[in-house]
């Protein structure tokens, strides 16, 4: 059995975002500013427990982008994971959540003896959390979202808390499974420098359009997203008035006063 | 902020302990700042991470990279606003064990160091009347058939308190019977888990930065005649060959403390507004700023190429020395912009300007003070006459 993690590269959390003629660029002084996506985060350190604690052989990290997504993939690597492939083609642009999801679940069909599939919540820059059911409903596996936990995987079955805003809930079912984990579910470790100085050194295969039987459309052509109009949003217009008055009574009385004026109440 | 010498492993060192730094944020720091508490949680997510294993060979458990890239990890640390100061020995203390042990004693501690199994973090030389002149220390060693016994007292001996080894610098010949004073002096491996209460006592100094360190009393302390590492009588020259990579990491450490201030020097020069403009608009506010960073940026280079040279195995100790002091007051000149920039708020501690001013200035000082590089560089540099 292999444990599959998907991984989105996204923008930093710190980055910095600007709009110049309807294209989005973005930069971080602090550090790079591309990273592993933070949901995914929790999603690769469950990989690596599935394999550490569930008798998985192998932890393997799948990431859909451009050339340069290999860096996310080096930070799985460094983490601990024992693999990672690049799915990258130019003909993937402008994919759409359906387009993503048709070409990951080619890529894991590809992956002999992937059984379980581990997808963070929700990708931090898209923030749609369509691609795992997505992905899932390609494959004709099952999906379970908002996991928090993988308790046990035992022959043929699997055992999962959700967690829902209601409360949690125990689902068994059988392999394979895609399943989207939240944040609750683990700690993710840091890259150890062992990880990083491996991560460094390995080469990261990639797989093009014709690598994969994807079936579909993919890329901008067929996507249903319009990114036609790309803009900043507009400053926020603002000012602070500070209530003058010789006592509280009669600061108040002229703020209750403002806000009649404003109709706010 | 790039430098000439960097390449991917570099960058993605950064990026790791950036990682792991994020989770240790200024608040962490200013409370054990507060409590005068060891940093525990931050040092074990750095043992975990297998960042102070770093110039342990890979043979025995260690990375094996080179003292360039321990420096970036120990820069990052202090840029992130943090302090290794708490676990940076442990990096280098070993290197004593690695070059002059002997190959048993090697096998046996180097793999428990790069775990972290075993703390090897405290390097006992200094003493109440022996500074700077190393020379002059008194704590003696005799021999006595196979164990030796110890007697003396070393101060500044910081983490003794948070460390199971300690490497101790100890007379093994009176002075007056070798033919110069930096002979006859050696280096022990002191297993302090079995000598606290056995003849070693360890006492906390309170300082003015969190600092962990003490005094170190030995009253005939035994220790197995095993504990010598290398050959006795050679303990100084021993200790000159640690310390250039001792000058490069600290003066990285500076590095960081020198891009943290100005980061915030900048910042806040942008933001606070005083006569309806930032204050940075004002080039009184602006240029000692700008200053500082230039003096940062060309100690960062110093600094890189003294890495450089220690890691091709070149001689280094005019660059390494040099780096530490460009480094050392560079960052001192950064806090100290910092702090004017800050105005009242640069002494609240709540923005930590205070705490890292503080805690750069030890730099001037330890582990070698400022005048002792300056009277290297004019005596083995520049062949002016020796002074002392
Ligand atoms: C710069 C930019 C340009 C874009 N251009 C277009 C466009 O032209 N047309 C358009 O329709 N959409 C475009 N998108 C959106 C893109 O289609 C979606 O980001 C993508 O399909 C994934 O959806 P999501 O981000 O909502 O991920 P979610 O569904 O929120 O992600 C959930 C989880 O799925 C996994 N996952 C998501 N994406 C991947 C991936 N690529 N590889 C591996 N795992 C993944 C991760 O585990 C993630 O946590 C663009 C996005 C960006 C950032
Ligand atoms: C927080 C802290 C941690 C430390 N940790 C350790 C440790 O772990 N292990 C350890 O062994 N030591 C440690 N030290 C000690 C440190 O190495 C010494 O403080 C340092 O070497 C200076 O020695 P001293 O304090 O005795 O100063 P002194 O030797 O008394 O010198 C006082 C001043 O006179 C100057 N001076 C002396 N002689 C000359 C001269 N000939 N020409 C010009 N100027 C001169 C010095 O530069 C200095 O400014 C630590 C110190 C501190 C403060």
């Amino acid at each position: 059995m292999k444990v599959v993690v998907c991984t989105k590269q996204t923008p930093s959390t710190t980055a910095v975002f600007s709009v110049n003629n309807g294209a989005v660029s973005w930069e971080d002084s602090g550090g790079k500013p591309n990273v592993v996506n933070p949901w995914d985060e929790y999603a690769v350190e469950e990989a690596i427990r599935v394999k550490e604690n569930h008798g998985a052989s192998q932890a393997i990290a799948l990431t859909m982008g451009t050339p340069d997504s290999q860096e996310a993939l080096k930070t799985c690597l460094a983490m601990g994971c024992d693999e990672a492939i690049l799915v990258s083609d130019p003909s993937f642009a402008g994919s759409d959540t359906l387009g993503t999801a048709r070409i990951l679940a080619a890529a894991l069909e590809k992956i002999d003896g992937a059984k379980v599939v581990i997808f963070g919540k929700q990708a931090i820059d898209g923030d749609t959390g369509l691609t795992p059911v997505q992905v899932a409903r390609k494959l004709g596996w099952t999906p379970v979202t908002y996991v928090s936990a993988i308790k046990e995987i035992k022959g043929h079955t699997i055992t999962l808390e959700r967690l829902l805003e209601d409360g949690k809930e125990t689902v068994t079912t059988d392999l394979p499974v895609v399943i989207s984990v939240v944040k609750e579910i683990n700690e993710p470790r840091y890259p150890s420098f062992m990880g990083i100085r491996k991560a460094n050194r390995a080469t990261i295969p990639t797989w093009s359009a014709a690598d994969l039987n994807i079936s579909g459309g993919v890329g901008a052509g067929a996507s249903q997203a319009d990114w036609s109009h790309v803009y900043a949003i507009p400053a926020r217009e603002g000012s602070v008035e500070i209530i003058e008055g010789d006592s509280v009574e009669e600061k108040v009385a002229a703020l209750v006063d403002k806000l009649f004026e404003e109709k706010v109440i | 902020m790039t430098t000439s010498q960097t390449n991917s492993l570099h960058d993605d060192l950064r990026q790791g302990v950036r990682q792991l730094c994020r989770r240790f944020p200024d608040a962490y720091w200013r409370d054990l700042d507060k409590q005068g508490a060891y940093p525990t949680d931050f040092v074990r997510a750095m043992t975990e991470a297998g960042y102070l294993g770093a110039l342990i060979p890979e043979q025995y458990g260690g990375v094996g990279v080179g003292i360039t890239e321990t420096s970036i990890i120990l820069e990052e640390v202090h840029r992130s606003g943090g302090n290794a100061a708490a676990c940076h020995a442990q990096m280098y203390i070993m290197g004593t064990l690695l070059r002059h042990g002997s190959e048993a004693q090697k096998a046996f501690y180097l793999p428990k160091i790069a775990s972290g199994e075993l703390r090897l973090q405290a390097f006992g030389v200094t003493e109440p009347d022996a500074g700077t002149d190393t020379t002059k220390i008194w704590t003696t060693a005799v021999r006595e058939n196979d164990h030796y016994r110890i007697r003396g007292q070393k101060i500044w001996t910081s983490r003794a308190q948070h460390s199971d080894l300690m490497l101790l610098l100890a007379r093994t010949t009176p002075v007056e019977k070798v033919a110069k004073r930096t002979h006859g002096l050696s280096i022990f491996l002191i297993d302090l888990r079995q000598a606290v209460g056995n003849g070693v006592v360890i006492e906390p100094i309170e300082t003015m930065i969190n600092h962990h360190t003490t005094q170190v009393f030995f009253d005939d302390l035994r220790i197995p005649h095993d504990s010598l590492i290398g050959e006795e009588g050679m303990g100084f020259r021993y200790i000159l060959d640690g310390m250039n990579a001792e000058r490069i990491l600290i003066a990285a450490e500076c590095i960081g403390d020198g891009y943290w201030f100005i980061d915030r020097a900048s910042g806040y020069a942008k933001e606070r507004v005083v006569f309806d403009r930032p204050i940075g608009q004002n080039q009184g506010v602006q240029f000692p700023i700008a200053q500082a960073y230039i003096h940062v940026r060309a100690a960062d280079l110093m600094r890189f190429e003294a890495a450089r040279l220690f890691d091709n195995g070149r001689s280094c100790g005019a660059e390494a020395n040099m780096a530490k002091l460009l480094a050392a007051d560079a960052s001192w000149e950064a806090a100290n912009v910092t702090l004017q920039t800050y105005g009242g708020f640069g002494f609240a501690k709540e923005y930590d300007v205070e705490r890292k001013f503080r805690e750069t200035r030890l730099y001037q000082i330890a582990p070698i003070s400022t005048n002792l590089i300056l009277s290297y560089i004019g005596q083995h540099v520049l062949g002016m006459p020796r002074s002392f």
